[in-house]
């Protein structure tokens, strides 16, 4: 018996860019804007998408929701009449802790494609691995909540770096805390400076209107970007 | 927590590549950006390569310094550095000309570079 050594030179995640690329396609080829939606467990995602669903014009909405288990999120997105589909990781995924490319591929046949223009994959919660896996979105964005602390940005830099914009949520919370926002402003500056930002509560609805104005605009820039 | 899945990921790389023989060894550079703990990678590789031919391989990591460069020519490792009142803070932002959109020339890699299999007299068949 002898070793041989064999060349691989290859990115370890290529395999799940590949498969990226193809949902990526089939997203362009029915015209639908991919977001791929980020945060830790509690950020406040969902809540976010209800405020959404209300005050979104002109652009349909849909929603794919990644947890682990359940469809409480899915139930609460329902009920806004907005078309959802639930993916659940522990259904032949392992209790994954992240969505990767071939799970929403896995789910792709469930979306009703042609009746929506935009398509927020609302991923699992987790600051760490979903930055890793693209599932073939045009734009990702994240939200970190005031409760969260100032320091995020410098311990999960991350998923910081993976998102062009930060919706700092909870913002009626201030009062009760200490969090220094302009150090976390410049905490996400530092780590993303091309990172786009905005202060929003998706319970009392401020900052909502803007978050809604940036995402009805990520089809016309996905449209561009692939033209 | 994500050196699971990126273990999972080098494992299913490397069976690809193996055709069936026996692995000993996986080379794998990595960047200082992927954020990656050596050892906690180690340990997940282990686990995920059981049941596969990467069983008992050795994982051999070269670990790559991160390196930006700004479009005024500046290059700099956004390492954190300790500032005086305590936290570790990296500078993704050029440390002359303070622009963002910085290239990255260094640190982002997840590669498998190689990887070592045994040949058997059955596979030279």
């Amino acid at each position: 018996m002898h070793r041989t050594k064999i060349r691989v030179a290859e990115d370890a995640l290529d395999a799940n860019e590949t498969i990226a690329r193809a949902n990526r396609e089939d997203f362009d080829r029915h015209g639908v804007a991919v977001l791929n939606l980020m945060s830790a467990p509690g950020a406040g995602k969902t809540t976010l998408l209800e405020r959404t669903a209300e005050r979104l014009e002109g652009v349909r909405l849909g929603v794919l929701e990644g947890d682990v288990q359940g469809s409480m999120d899915a139930d609460r997105l329902a009920a806004k009449h907005v078309p959802v589909t639930q993916l659940n990781t522990e259904n032949g995924f392992g209790g994954e802790c992240h969505l990767d490319a071939n799970m929403v591929r896995s789910a792709i046949p469930a979306l009703a494609l042609d009746e929506v223009d935009l398509l927020v994959i609302e991923n699992v919660g987790n600051l760490v691995c979903p930055a890793e896996f693209r599932v073939g979105e045009d734009a990702r964005a994240m939200v970190t909540s005031v409760t969260e602390g100032e320091d995020k940005p410098l311990k999960y830099p991350l998923m910081f770096r993976a998102c062009e914009m930060v919706v700092i949520n909870k913002l009626d919370l201030l009062p009760h805390l200490e969090l220094d926002v302009d150090r976390l402003l410049a905490n996400i500056d530092t780590v993303n400076p091309d990172a786009k930002h905005l202060l929003v509560s998706a319970r009392t609805g401020e900052g909502i209107d803007e978050w809604v104005e940036w995402l009805a605009s990520v089809p016309a820039r996905a449209a561009l970007a692939s033209a | 927590m994500h050196e699971l899945s990126i273990s999972q990921a080098i494992v299913d790389t490397a069976v690809r590549h193996a055709g069936g023989r026996k692995v000993s060894r996986v080379d794998v550079r990595l960047g200082a950006l992927r954020q990656v703990v050596p050892d906690s990678l180690r340990f997940y590789f282990e686990i995920v390569g059981r049941d596969t031919v990467c069983d008992g391989s050795d994982l051999e990591l070269e670990l790559i310094d991160a390196l930006l460069r700004c479009d005024c020519g500046r290059e700099w490792d956004p390492a954190p550095v300790a500032t005086l009142d305590g936290p570790l803070i990296p500078s993704f932002r050029c440390p002359d000309c303070g622009a963002g959109g910085a290239e990255t020339l260094a640190g982002d890699e997840l590669r498998v570079e190689s990887i070592e299999v045994e040949e058997t007299a059955a596979s030279h068949a």
